[in-house]
């Protein structure tokens, strides 16, 4: 990304003058020659993104399981508990960090911090608006989906470090999980990189735009289009470890699977890595298949509706509600269906989601070929 | 037979059965480890601890341990008056108390030989049924719990409320009621209770419905219960299995029907049973099934006794209740059919003392839950969690 794409999305709505020369000041600091600054500038809004996603991630879900089960749910702490996610942040720092004498020390802390920034090094390739994506990788999605895998280095040395039976058999189910279910993930997104026939997220969302809004989507674009994104809104499922594939973390059978012996921080920092990858591969699914960043409104006649609402911000204010919109259905699956075994999982993967994901890539690559 | 090496781990036999079988067994060199489930385990639904033996997630033993929850039940019995045994009885099944204290009941009135006013069995009926339906609305919240689904669990508490609010309506408590005694009842009911009782009925009727669309239909609920922890009907009678835990298996055995008290006799209810349309006979979608459509029944059985009720006028629940108890020299055992089983008491009198020289309760829970070794073998891990679920215990029960 360059430093001019920002200011152009900064000076007229969301910084003074000011901030705008002092963001112009990082952007240019260099430091043995790496331009250290940017890469601040860009990780700035990411953690916000991240951080605000988690803190009302965690109490949208909370608020949508109150209203699907005859509840309230948080009430208290602010009009309609809206402070409550802020008030577990505080109560859960001050917590005493427990280690397990047992534990394998060294695995057993930076599990977290690798699980979180696995989940977390995937924002910096996803276009947040026209003008800002952290870092415009022509490779974009190959890493997206690369990068997630780390996720699992870091539930395994959660898992064994921990040195707890339930802890281990929550490891392990993850990562035969996470690993088995990239297939199909992967192969669905590239059938969107097939029609886009570029990797580069900006790029895969800017093919989408046109004056007719949703129609220029990629689910819209072709009849097949809608197999491939089915598959991967399942297999992302199975990726963040949501219901009703949430087997490694089963709370009836594992106790609390992987982050079983968590407490205080570090199980915050999970939590924030659970929401932070809910958001990203709702994210992912709304740029590869919906439109990313685009206005899903059409202009109709002299009503120029996509026109009026696409820009910078509006951007932003799209792919966040895309994938708060994604996030939602999420959650209304969690409440709503029991959990899968674990061998009924991998059936659905490789002899289900699999088999259909390489049929949609055929299908995808006949169509791409010979319909203009 | 051939014996290769190819993964260095150990030997792999492959054995040819018949032209198209061939069979291949890996010999990797793999340990059982011991996994300790409970006794804080989110399911196994109190202080219940299993022992297992488990290959990779394959149990092969699972030895239940029990007496977390030991109360000395039996003891503090042979210490108190016959009529103060009945608060004790609530603790055992706490949630059924009505129901192990009409089983109580029927036990001392059977060793007294003595009659009770209709109306009174009238009400016994209606707030066991009531317990009944609030009991297995527990058993099917708490085994969509353990197959991960968390919302059928609220939908249930939230109608076992308006039961538990009726009950402590009439008896003042809300778990523990101390409502049935010995002879007659604490209280009348309510002079409103009724009608309450037929809104309620009226209210759950599509609840019901709710439910069974929510949970029992769900795709992913069959395929985690169908065809799991299949009990064959004999080996169930033989392990002494009663309740639904038996009908699951097929067999059509109801106290209310096939040794019947109070008056179930004049009440015209079914006693539902598998056909094996729905499920396999014996597994833990059959156990499931069987809960719910007793619901129903239960349901019917409420109306009719309101409607059969004779009128509260010089009505005295504490008429036929003796100033003493002071019983016969004899013993006697009688049972009555609990949400979960056979709940039977024997109790023995030495025709001196007002305080029974032996009670000894038959629980349901700790008999059924015997099986557990024979039902667990060679399950997954998640398929225990829903075995423990479908037999339903409470260890207050099982420990006594």
């Amino acid at each position: 990304m360059s430093s001019t794409a920002l200011s152009q999305f900064s000076i007229p709505f969301l910084m003074g003058n000011n901030l705008n020369a002092w963001s112009e000041a990082l952007a240019g600091f260099n430091l043995f020659g790496l331009p250290l600054g940017l890469v601040i500038l860009a990780a700035i809004p990411l953690v916000f993104i991240a951080l605000y996603s988690l803190t009302y991630g965690v109490y949208g879900e909370r608020k949508i399981s109150a209203f699907m089960q005859d509840r309230l749910g948080p009430m208290e702490v602010g009009k309609w508990g809206i402070l409550q996610t802020l008030a577990d942040i505080l109560k859960l720092l001050q917590k005493e960090d427990i280690v397990p004498t047992s534990a394998d020390k060294f695995l057993f802390v930076i599990g977290p911090g690798v699980l979180f920034v696995g989940s977390f090094l995937a924002y910096a390739v996803l276009p947040f608006s026209p003008a800002f994506i952290g870092a415009s990788l022509n490779v974009g999605l190959f890493y997206a989906i690369g990068i997630v895998a780390l996720e699992v280095v870091g539930i395994l040395a959660a898992g064994w470090g921990s040195n707890n039976k339930w802890s281990l058999y929550g490891a392990v189910r993850s990562v035969a999980q996470i690993v088995s279910y990239e297939i199909p993930a992967a192969i669905a997104l590239l059938c969107g990189a097939m029609m886009a026939g570029t990797l580069d997220m900006q790029k895969i969302t800017m093919l989408q735009s046109g004056s007719l809004g949703f129609a220029h989507f990629f689910l819209f674009q072709t009849p097949i289009a809608w197999l491939p994104f089915l598959i991967y809104f399942i297999a992302s499922l199975a990726e963040v470890n949501r219901a009703p594939f949430d087997i490694p973390e089963a709370e009836s059978e594992l106790v609390a699977g992987y982050f079983t012996e968590y407490s205080g921080m570090k199980f915050a920092v999970i939590f924030l890595a659970e929401y932070g990858s809910m958001f990203m591969v709702s994210a992912i699914i709304s740029i590869v298949f919906l439109g990313g960043w685009n206005s899903p409104l059409p202009n109709i006649g002299p009503l120029a509706l996509n026109d009026m609402t696409n820009g910078p911000l509006w951007g932003a204010f799209w792919i966040i509600t895309k994938g708060f919109f994604f996030i939602f259905v999420q959650m209304w699956l969690r409440w709503t269906l029991p959990r899968l075994r674990v061998d009924q999982l991998m059936y659905l993967c490789w002899k289900v989601l699999t088999p259909f994901a390489f049929v949609s890539f055929v299908l995808t690559a006949i169509w791409e070929v010979y319909v203009p | 037979m051939q014996e290769l090496d190819t993964t260095g781990l150990g030997s792999v036999r492959v054995t040819r059965k018949s032209d198209n079988v061939v069979v291949i067994e890996k010999d990797l060199a793999t340990e059982q480890m011991v996994l300790a489930m409970g006794p804080q385990h989110p399911s196994t639904h109190g202080v219940l601890k299993l022992e297992c033996l488990t290959d990779g997630e394959v149990i092969t033993e699972a030895v239940p341990y029990l007496g977390y929850l030991h109360r000395c039940f039996e003891k503090c019995c042979e210490n108190v008056d016959y009529p103060a045994v009945v608060p004790y009885t609530d603790r055992l099944d706490y949630l059924a108390g009505m129901n192990s204290e009409f089983s109580y009941a029927l036990a001392v009135e059977k060793l007294l030989d003595i009659e009770i006013p209709r109306r009174v069995e009238f009400i016994r009926v209606i707030v066991a049924e009531l317990n009944r339906i609030a009991s297995h609305l527990v058993a099917i919240g708490t085994y969509g719990i353990d197959l991960g689904a968390f919302t059928p669990f609220l939908f249930c508490f939230r109608d076992r409320e308006i039961i538990l609010g009726l009950l402590e309506w009439a008896s003042g408590a809300r778990m523990l009621y101390n409502y049935i005694w010995v002879g007659g009842l604490a209280y009348d009911v309510p002079s409103d209770f009724l009608t309450r009782v037929r809104e309620f009925v009226a209210y759950f009727r599509p609840k019901t419905v709710e439910l069974c669309n929510l949970l029992t239909k769900n795709e992913i609920f069959v395929k985690r219960t169908l065809g799991i922890g299949i009990m064959p009907a004999d080996v169930a009678i033989n392990y002494g299995w009663s309740g639904p835990m038996l009908r699951g298996s097929g067999v059509k055995w109801d106290l209310r029907r096939n040794d019947p008290y109070s008056v179930y006799p004049e009440l015209d209810f079914n006693v539902p049973v598998p056909d094996g349309k729905l499920s396999v006979v014996g597994d833990c979608l059959s156990r499931h099934l069987v809960r719910a459509f007793e619901m129903d029944e239960s349901l019917k059985i409420i109306e009719q006794c309101i409607d059969k009720m004779p009128s509260a006028e010089g009505f005295n629940p504490r008429s036929a209740i003796p100033k003493r108890i002071r019983p016969k020299a004899g013993e006697v055992y009688s049972r009555a059919e609990n949400p979960r089983g056979e709940l039977g008491f024997y109790i023995q009198s030495d025709g001196k003392s007002t305080k029974p020289i032996r009670c000894k309760a038959r629980s349901s829970c700790f008999v059924n839950l015997s099986a557990m070794k024979d039902l667990s073998k060679g399950q997954l891990i998640p398929d225990l969690v829903a075995i423990i679920g479908s037999i339903d215990i409470v260890l207050g029960e099982v420990d006594r």
